[in-house]
Order: structure tokens, then C-alpha cells, then sequence
């Protein structure tokens, strides 16, 4: 199937020897002039490149005391060196989180502090672990920095809270101030700069696939479901990941969302303007490209006069929705103050159960075996309802209200140990292919261990790059590309549809 | 040589507060723009002081993430605090200022506790030594500071317990010197190996602290994942460089 090994899978998780450089091969595509551009960054590696970068750094330093607090607290005690499900499936020293962060650190050291001055003159910086930044450093930041998808799982087991995403976030940003930008990324942020989404639906594609949702719901059951698009007046904006317009099982979601909003009685409407949740400016942590594209949600709220603003299933994006959004483009002053801003569609749904709003027929998802994938982002950077931990509960409860089935992973792969799918933070891209392959390692093997003692069938998850990544992985390990599905999909095949009206 | 390790003293203290003062501010004043919380995460500010507590005063994360550093680490750092009510007894003078605290230094129980931590120091520093040649992921990590700094606090605790368990310092006249420092009224120093070699050990520890990794002191308090109240939805949260673009278009 394709020129590297998948990782086997053992009967029991082992931490394994390290193998240093087996990943050093893998860099996904650099950005071309005309996707650096749009975003405001250079079209090449500049000629003072050094200088440039060791300054991006200084400015990086003094806006975020995250970074600056990481850099100089670590201890290298190596309680996250077995942590990151890239360095478990590449055994690479590099994806150890503390050895990623130090390809950085090392040269803060040297750059910034005392003791990497002092030894540096010496001749000696290895000392302090400093290192002046070289060609070779730079590349091992392209390389590493882009075989971490921020994921925060390091985050948890870090005694000071380290967090390996803030450290990528500036890496990458310090890489585009210099020129060497991903084509990945940059590419769709410039997509949603120019059409309003990271696939480039333009109006009338979107106009065409959900008229051609209403008619496959209407044939389905029998019943008028909407999926409007630019409805000014609705009560609900719904912000979803343009993957949710065609891409399997997402679109089964988004049949879902629709058939929520029917029977909660509830208008509501996508924008054309703002066809994205996803916000791939914070993959390149890049505050300005991140606010750009937030910008555009509040933008598009204001011009179809909504009351809400709900999310659908999408992880870093809810983690830009529930933790940035209010910051990047609030205040929502001009929304319902009943609801939280914004609400995540687990929640809404949720509470149409907890209200006996919805019905459901449970026997319509007998044949599938539940098991639930938390996604990095949904599980480690926000959360749902009132209460910490609600992104957990809310979307098992919502599986177990649709489904007669259901089993969780081991304790140690769920919930904040939750394993990355390995696509995340902008790596989910065909020139990465054995990186994605190789970091879901962890979590095929979790799933393994439940599909062999309780016999599950499917893996749910509310994640679109989650669901694109293991449809695409999951082959690599012998199960199919369809047991990953929707939170939605399930919901969409228990409702019982009971509004006839429109 | 009293007066020698006096003006030591004094310019490693300095060195320590001044590098600490200007390293805080520098945490303190650097803003954090985004909401960063690892969740779950508290709601409440009474919630992140839980939390912040528990990291450490019990090292929580740590815990739930490798059982072998947690024992060796906490080991290491509890008996540190024991050792350092032991010598605080030869820092406060019953009569002076402090005195008030004499009472609560120079009782059994302290005394012996910070004297047998010593033991317990060594073997939390043996044990995370070992870790680093032992643990290939580990032996990876580390970089020669790393083992430097270990055998640095290692001597302070050896020559510590030499002197608790074998040869005796003159802890009379020591008491005499170090309240001259503090008092500025230089008094003569003991001039045994073992002491001099654990204070000028100390002395080294005091100037690097500011300039290394022992930074994750003061830095913990300032680590916005465990420091941050999980309420962005509720509360808009901005810094100020993030405002000013906010005006820009």
C-alpha cells in the first residue's frame, strides 16, 4: 500500500527503543509565493533568515508568557517522553514532546539566556543545551514542528503544565516569518480568505449540495427537512467544517443537524460567507490569520441578524470556538444572552434531550457496537455545559440515547489521556501520509482491544479531521474506512421525526 | 576566609534576589493572549487554587504520569523543605527579630525530621541520576547541565549529612557567622572541608538559580494551563497588543 511499514500492534501498549532520524525524512510540501502571500508572509526563505527568525522569536517571547514561561521551566524529568502518540507509532527521539520542544528550546538557550551566552562564547553551548540556529536546525523545525498536531496530550502529564502546542504554534510562526510556510495550511487559509471555506465551495456549490440533502432526507422519510443557506432572520447561525457539505460520514452529521433543528422547531441557516468552522490559522499559530478568519463568523451573525451561534462537529475548531472566539471577534453583545456563545451542537442537542425534546428509536442503530473517540482538542481545550469534563459526558450521553451499545476504550486512551487520530493540527494532508499512518498506532490499538473483548463495530467522534484521518488509516490496520462515523449520523438514524411542519 | 565567603554571600544573595525579581516581573508583565487552560479545568478562581495546590504540594500531574519520577521527585523536594526548617535554626537568633519563630525551629521533631531527610534527599537524587543514564528516553533528553546541576545539589546533601551523621561542624561558631551576615557583624567561620565544600556548593546553587532550570520554581505560578480559569464563553479575555488590532480595522 505504500513505502514505509505500519506499526504493528502488540497485545499490550509498550513504550518502545528509541530510533533516532527514522522521521527526519518526512516534511510536508513548502508554500509556494502565492499561498505565502494572502497571509502576509514571504514567498521564500528570506536571505537574513537568522536574524529574522532569532527576532521573530524575541516578539514571540514578549506576547506570549506561555512560550516564555516553557522555555525556561522545563527540567527534562521525561515524564512526557512516552506521551506522544507520534513518537509511540515512530519511535523517532525527535517526537518525544520534551526533544521536540528543545529543537527550539535549544536555541532560545543560546539566543536569549545567560548561561547559553556564556557557554556559547566558551565554545561550548552544547553545555546548557543551546545550539546556534543553522540550516540544519531550521530543517528539523519543518520537519518536527510539523509532525506535532497539537494535541496537548504532553500538557496533561507535564508536572509545570508544558504545553508542546505553544511551542509548535511559534515554531511554525517563526517558519512563515521566514518564508518556509506549509503549502497545506496556507493553502486553505488563503481558501477561506478568498471563497469562505478551506475546500472552496463557492455559494452555488453549497446552494446545490444541501437543496441535494433536503431531497435525499425527503425521500429518506418523508419529511420536509431544511438545510437553508443565507436565511437572513434565522434564530441560529450554524457554523460547521466545510468537510460536513460532502465529505462520508461527516455529510451523515450534518443530516443529522438538520433533523435536530426540525424537530427542536428552531430556524436556522449556514452562511456562505462564513462556510468554515475550522480555523487552520492556529495550526500556524498565527493570532492575526486566526482572527481573520473568526472575524468572518462574527461578520456573517451580524449580517443575517441570528440570536445563536452554533458549532458542529469539528475539534480544533471548537477549541477556537469555545476558547478564542469571544476573544478574537467579541464581544457577542448582539446575541440572545440565554445561550452561550458560542454553543456547540452536542450541547444543543443534548439539552433537547434532557428536555424530552427528541425521540429516538434505538433498535435503528442495533447494528453497530458503539465505541467513542474524544477528540485532542474538544477533550483538552474546552469544554461542554456548566460543568469541567461535560465534553466528555455530553457526547456519550447523546450516543447512549441513540444507541443500545456502547463501550469505552481503555481509561488511559480516553477522556484527557485521550490519543490524537494522528491528522490533526494542520498534518492532515496526502504528503504526510506516513506520519498519519504511524501516529494513529495508539489509538487503533485501543480500538483493537475493544472490537476484540466487546465485539465494537464503529467508532464514533465529533472531529472532522478525526473522521477524514481514520477513514483514510483505519484500512492501514485492517478494519474499513466505514466503522468511523458521526456523533450526528447515530442521532440521524434513531430520530424519530415527529414535526410535520415547516 | 570568613570575610571572603561573607562578600560571596552577599553577591550570590544579590545575584539570586536581583535575577529572580527581574525573571518574575518578566513572567508577570508578558501577556497571555489566549485562554489556554488544559481542561478539564476549574471554573472558578477558588478552583485554580485547588489545582495550583495540588500540583504542588503533591505533584498531581506528575502522578498520573510516571510513578517512578513522582517518587524520586517528591521525595527529593519534600525532604528539601524539611531541610530547610532544620537550618533555619542556624539562621534566626532567639533574641533577634525573628525570635518569635525559635520556638517552631528548636523542637525535636523538626530537627530530627531535617536531619534524616538528608537520607531521603540523596535517595530522591540517586534515583532521578539514575533515570538519566538508566532511561534511554531520558539519557536522550539530557544535556550535561542536566547531570551538572543533579551532582551539584547531590554534594550539598552528601557533605549535609556528613556533617549531621560523621564529622560535626562547630555549629556554635557557624550560627555565630551567619548571623553576622545577616546582621553585618562579620564573626569568624569553622573552616572544616565539609562545611566549606557545602557552602560553596550552596553558593554556586544560588548564582545558576536564576540563569537554569531551576526556574520552574517561580514559574510553575505563572504556567497559564494550570493557572487559567476555564471561562471564556462567560468572560471575554484580551491583552493588550491583542486590542490594538482591534482598532486597526
Amino acid at each position: 500500500m505504500a513505502d514505509f511499514e505500519t506499526p504493528e500492534i502488540k497485545e499490550y501498549p509498550v513504550i518502545p527503543r528509541l530510533k533516532p532520524d527514522v522521521m527526519s525524512h518526512s516534511k510536508p510540501f513548502v508554500a509556494k509565493e502565492q499561498f505565502q502571500e494572502p497571509l502576509g508572509f514571504p514567498g521564500e526563505l528570506v536571505d537574513n533568515w537568522q536574524d529574522k527568525a532569532i527576532e521573530k522569536m524575541g516578539e514571540l517571547q514578549g506576547k506570549y508568557r506561555s512560550l516564555q514561561v516553557f522555555l525556561d521551566i522545563c527540567v527534562k524529568c521525561g515524564a512526557c517522553t512516552d506521551k506522544c502518540h507520534y513518537y509511540l507509532g515512530t519511535t523517532d527521539p525527535k517526537n518525544m514532546p520534551v526533544a521536540r520542544q528543545d529543537l527550539f528550546r535549544q536555541v532560545y538557550r543560546r539566543y536569549f539566556t545567560f548561561a547559553g551566552k556564556f557557554f556559547g562564547k566558551l565554545g561550548m553551548p552544547g553545555f546548557v543545551g543551546a545550539r546556534e540556529l543553522d540550516k540544519e536546525v531550521l530543517d528539523d523545525w519543518y520537519s518536527y514542528f510539523h509532525q506535532c498536531s497539537q494535541c496537548r496530550r504532553c500538557s496533561v502529564y507535564c508536572p509545570y503544565g508544558i504545553d508542546t502546542a505553544e511551542i509548535s504554534m511559534a515554531a511554525r510562526e517563526v517558519l512563515d516569518a521566514v518564508g518556509v510556510g506549509q503549502k497545506y495550511c496556507n493553502e486553505i487559509i488563503g481558501k477561506v480568505f478568498k471563497i469562505g471555506n478551506n475546500l472552496g465551495l463557492p455559494e452555488p456549490a453549497l446552494a446545490d449540495t444541501l437543496e441535494g440533502l433536503e431531497e435525499e432526507v425527503k425521500d429518506d422519510t418523508g419529511i420536509d427537512v431544511k438545510y437553508p443557506l443565507d436565511v437572513k432572520g434565522a434564530e441560529v447561525l450554524l457554523v460547521t467544517p466545510s468537510a460536513d457539505f460532502f465529505a462520508e460520514p461527516h455529510v451523515d452529521g450534518l443530516i443529522g443537524y438538520g433533523k435536530v433543528f426540525h424537530e427542536a422547531g428552531i430556524s436556522w441557516t449556514v452562511s456562505s460567507y462564513a462556510s468554515e468552522a475550522a480555523n487552520f490559522g492556529m495550526f500556524i499559530g498565527s493570532y492575526e490569520n486566526m482572527r481573520r478568519v473568526s472575524m468572518r463568523i462574527r461578520e456573517a451573525a451580524l449580517e443575517l441578524g441570528v440570536k445563536r451561534i452554533i458549532f458542529g462537529e469539528c475539534g480544533h475548531a471548537w477549541r477556537v470556538a469555545y476558547s478564542f472566539l469571544n476573544t478574537l471577534a467579541g464581544p457577542f453583545d448582539f446575541l440572545d444572552p440565554r445561550y452561550p456563545v458560542p454553543q456547540h451542537i452536542c450541547e444543543f442537542t443534548y439539552d433537547l434531550i434532557q428536555k424530552g425534546a427528541l425521540k429516538f428509536d434505538k433498535s435503528a442503530n442495533d447494528h453497530r457496537v458503539m465505541t467513542y473517540h474524544d477528540s485532542c482538542n474538544v477533550a483538552r481545550a474546552s469544554r461542554m455545559g456548566p460543568m469541567p469534563g461535560g465534553q466528555f459526558k455530553i457526547p456519550r450521553e447523546i450516543i447512549k440515547a441513540t444507541c443500545n451499545h456502547f463501550y469505552d476504550m481503555p481509561a488511559d486512551t480516553i477522556h484527557e489521556g485521550t490519543y490524537c487520530c494522528g491528522g490533526g493540527g494542520g498534518l492532515l494532508t496526502d504528503d504526510l501520509m506516513e506520519l498519519r499512518v504511524k501516529g494513529a498506532m495508539p489509538r487503533m490499538q485501543a480500538l483493537k482491544h475493544v472490537v476484540d473483548n466487546y465485539g465494537v463495530t464503529h467508532m464514533a467522534a465529533i472531529c472532522a479531521i478525526c473522521k477524514s484521518q481514520f477513514s483514510k488509516v483505519m484500512p492501514y490496520y485492517g478494519f474499513t474506512m466505514d466503522q468511523i462515523v458521526s456523533v450526528h449520523q447515530l442521532v440521524s438514524d434513531a430520530i424519530v421525526m415527529t414535526n410535520n411542519e415547516v | 576566609m570568613h570575610i571572603a565567603f561573607g562578600i560571596m554571600f552577599y553577591i550570590a544573595g544579590l545575584l539570586l534576589v536581583i535575577g529572580l525579581i527581574v525573571k518574575i516581573k518578566q513572567y508577570a508583565s508578558t501577556p497571555a493572549p489566549l485562554k489556554i487552560p488544559t481542561t478539564p479545568a476549574p471554573v472558578t478562581r477558588t478552583g485554580v487554587v485547588w489545582r495550583m495546590f495540588t500540583e504542588i504540594v503533591f505533584f498531581n500531574s506528575l502522578w498520573k504520569s510516571n510513578k517512578w519520577i513522582w517518587i524520586f521527585g517528591w521525595l527529593f523536594h519534600f525532604a528539601l523543605l524539611l531541610a530547610f526548617f532544620r537550618h533555619l535554626r542556624y539562621a534566626i537568633d532567639p533574641a533577634g527579630m525573628f525570635g518569635f519563630l525559635w520556638p517552631l525551629v528548636n523542637n525535636w521533631a523538626v530537627q530530627t525530621a531535617g536531619k534524616y531527610a538528608g537520607w531521603m534527599m540523596l535517595i530522591g537524587l540517586l534515583g532521578l541520576f539514575a533515570r538519566r543514564i538508566v532511561v534511554d528516553r531520558v539519557r536522550y533528553i539530557s544535556s550535561p547541565s542536566d547531570f551538572a546541576i543533579l551532582l551539584l545539589i547531590i554534594g550539598i546533601a552528601l557533605t549535609g549529612v556528613l556533617m549531621s551523621f560523621v564529622a560535626h561542624t562547630d555549629i556554635v561558631q557557624l550560627k555565630e557567622f551567619t548571623i553576622g551576615l545577616l546582621t553585618f557583624n562579620w564573626q569568624p567561620m569553622p573552616t572544616d572541608g565539609l562545611l566549606i565544600t557545602h557552602l560553596a556548593l550552596v553558593l554556586i546553587l544560588m548564582v545558576i538559580f536564576p540563569v537554569s532550570k531551576l526556574l520552574h520554581a517561580p514559574g510553575i505560578f505563572f504556567s497559564p494551563t494550570r493557572n487559567q480559569v476555564d471561562n471564556p464563553r462567560e468572560q471575554r479575555h484580551i491583552a493588550d497588543w491583542a486590542r490594538k488590532l482591534e482598532s486597526s480595522n
